[in-house]
């Protein structure tokens, strides 16, 4: 019997030839990401256990991201105490406001994620990493405290449920449009617990960039990390940040599924998740007419370069509804200094968007962007509960960078074709 | 252990529900815990008791990775979280903390606000004192009482 690449993963990283979904195993980290929410508190937990130690700072990579530049007195103690910490330990990857930018950006696009490595963070959209073909999942404080002191983490092997996506994507319809689909037809715990690997001649086609959003989103499914069989555009989009070397696993054609779902994404249409779960996705043409106080496009789901160039192409030239207001956030300095090379500003601020630093802000009700009662925002960001962006009578609606393009120039919920 | 049951029969209660980000520049169990379940239910913090019980449907605790949603209900009280189900990071924080979680499928059925329960986490069995019914449910692996008897996970880690 076959592995996944999940199971090899872990495997090679607990000293085993072989692992089981349900064994219990103690697994090597090769990278430990903090930022500043989760990670103060480890940091407390080890100190008040006279357990204040690094496993290896350059194995450490720190990006404070959440309330950065701080919005206040707290959360500026929080960052205080990271930095302190930082420099106590002699963390050199360390990136300061200027360099940072949402960490699941940060860590893929500095050639810290690697096919084959082990990468987890105090932050559940950690299972980003995974369309690398990394083994990455998101954990709590403790966790996390446990991870800096010792490098390793107890994990329970997940099952692995495989997703064959077939046909072709049409003209407006993208990566974020097809995991919302997924969720839709799973429901928001469909794959509890487990492994969600994609395949598919959909997924090759799809640029790295556009897998990230798919992977970054399978815990909207409930799952403790999503993952993708490195090809040459991964090894491609490696290289071009890193000379470390890796180790490329891939599944087995024998390996043991949980569960398989085929879809054929060929009649698939711009979707929109209705509040308040990821899973209420409907075509945007459906959606009815659903004005928007709100559009927000950014994060570790949609902040990337390539979602910014698609927002761009449909606003150019055009001015969004004023009756809304349109908060672009590039995800990292990176994204935001090619985007600023490349005149998407220009063509954002001419269509009267507002373009941030890069930050987590307001995809989690944090700062720059919160909702007041009874207001709706049509976000490319990955979570739509009660109470996400601001107030608790508020309302998020999902959706791709170019459903929120082309929304914030309507007013209303708008299917991006009517612009293409 | 014993305590009163506060029953939300709904499915994928949220780690925002259970503890807003808005709250999040802090990780004070006592500050969180006056906020506790506050986007599902402004009224929890007046009326839990110390040792009271959550008792929910499916999928409870999706959402964030943050730990300070177990932290917000322990400091409001709550001795134990019964659920259908959990979701993953929320499970293993608690876990990780030492905190008890129960996976009892039905029981939101079983069980109304402000029954009186029973538990007996290693033995799997739950009494409804109210009702006089009894459940059995899978206890957690012996893994996971090795973390709580350590006193949580860094303890049990600690070299």
């Amino acid at each position: 019997m076959g592995m996944t690449i999940t199971e090899k993963i872990l495997a090679a990283h607990s000293g085993h030839d072989t692992v089981r979904p349900g064994e219990l195993i103690n697994a090597k980290l090769d990278i430990v990401m903090c930022h500043d929410v989760t990670t103060p508190p480890a940091i407390s937990m080890l100190k008040n256990l006279d357990m204040d130690r690094v496993f290896a700072p350059d194995r450490i990579v720190v990006i404070p991201d959440h309330f950065v530049p701080n919005k206040d007195i707290q959360s500026a103690e929080l960052a205080k105490r990271l930095r302190e910490w930082v420099r106590l330990h002699g963390i050199k990857n360390y990136y300061e406001v200027g360099v940072n930018g949402v960490c699941h950006a940060v860590l893929p696009e500095d050639g810290w994620v690697l096919p084959g490595r082990t990468v987890v963070c105090g932050d559940s959209h950690t299972c980003t990493h995974g369309a690398l073909g990394a083994f990455s999942t998101g954990i709590g404080s403790t966790d996390l405290a446990a991870a800096i002191y010792s490098g390793e983490l107890w994990f329970r092997v997940p099952e692995t449920m495989k997703i064959v996506l077939k046909g072709t994507l049409g003209k407006g319809v993208y990566s974020k449009d097809v995991i919302l689909d997924i969720i839709r037809r799973i429901g928001v715990d469909g794959a509890l617990y487990m492994a969600m690997e994609f395949t598919g001649p959909v997924v090759d086609n799809l640029s790295v960039e556009a897998r990230f959003t798919m992977t970054n989103m399978v815990i909207e499914a409930g799952a403790k990390s999503g993952i993708i069989n490195p090809d040459s555009k991964t090894i491609e989009y490696v290289r071009e940040r890193t000379g470390e070397k890796f180790t490329v696993y891939t599944s087995d054609p024998d390996a043991r599924y949980a569960e398989t779902i085929e879809i054929d994404c060929s009649g698939l249409e711009p979707m929109v998740a209705f509040p308040h779960l990821p899973s209420n996705g409907r075509p945007a043409k459906d959606a009815g007419d659903v004005a928007v106080d709100q559009v927000y496009i950014g994060s570790c789901t949609n902040g990337r370069i390539e979602d910014l160039r698609i927002a761009a192409g449909i606003l150019k030239g055009r001015k969004i509804s004023d009756s809304l207001r349109c908060i672009v956030v590039p995800a990292s300095t990176k994204i935001w200094r090619q985007a600023m090379k490349e005149g998407l500003f220009d063509i954002f601020s001419s269509a009267h968007c507002v373009v941030s630093a890069p930050t987590c802000g307001a995809c989690l009700g944090g700062y720059m962007g919160i909702l007041a009662d009874g207001e709706k925002c049509l976000s490319t960001t990955n979570r739509n509960f009660v109470g996400r962006m601001g107030s608790p009578r508020s309302e998020v609606y999902l959706g791709s960078p170019a459903t929120a393009a082309a929304t914030a120039i309507a007013g209303r919920i708008t299917d991006p074709r009517e612009f293409l | 252990m014993k305590g009163n049951a506060h029953v939300y029969k709904r499915d994928h209660i949220n780690t925002d529900e259970i503890i807003p980000a808005r709250y999040l520049v802090t990780d004070s169990e006592s500050e969180l815990a006056l906020h506790a379940m506050e986007d599902i239910d402004q009224a929890f913090v007046k009326k839990v008791k110390r040792g009271d019980v959550i008792v929910a449907g499916h999928d409870f605790g999706c959402g964030s990775s943050r730990e300070h949603a177990i932290w917000a209900i322990r400091g409001a009280g709550v001795s134990c979280v019964i659920a259908d189900s959990f979701a993953r990071i929320f499970y293993r924080n608690a876990i990780n903390n030492g905190f008890p979680v129960v996976e009892c499928r039905g029981i939101t059925e079983s069980v109304s606000d402000g029954d009186e329960l029973d538990i007996h986490l290693r033995e799997g069995i739950l009494k409804n004192l109210t009702t006089g019914e009894s459940l059995r449910f899978i206890p957690l692996p012996d893994f996971a009482f090795g973390i709580a008897d350590a006193g949580g996970l860094l303890q049990s880690i600690k070299k």
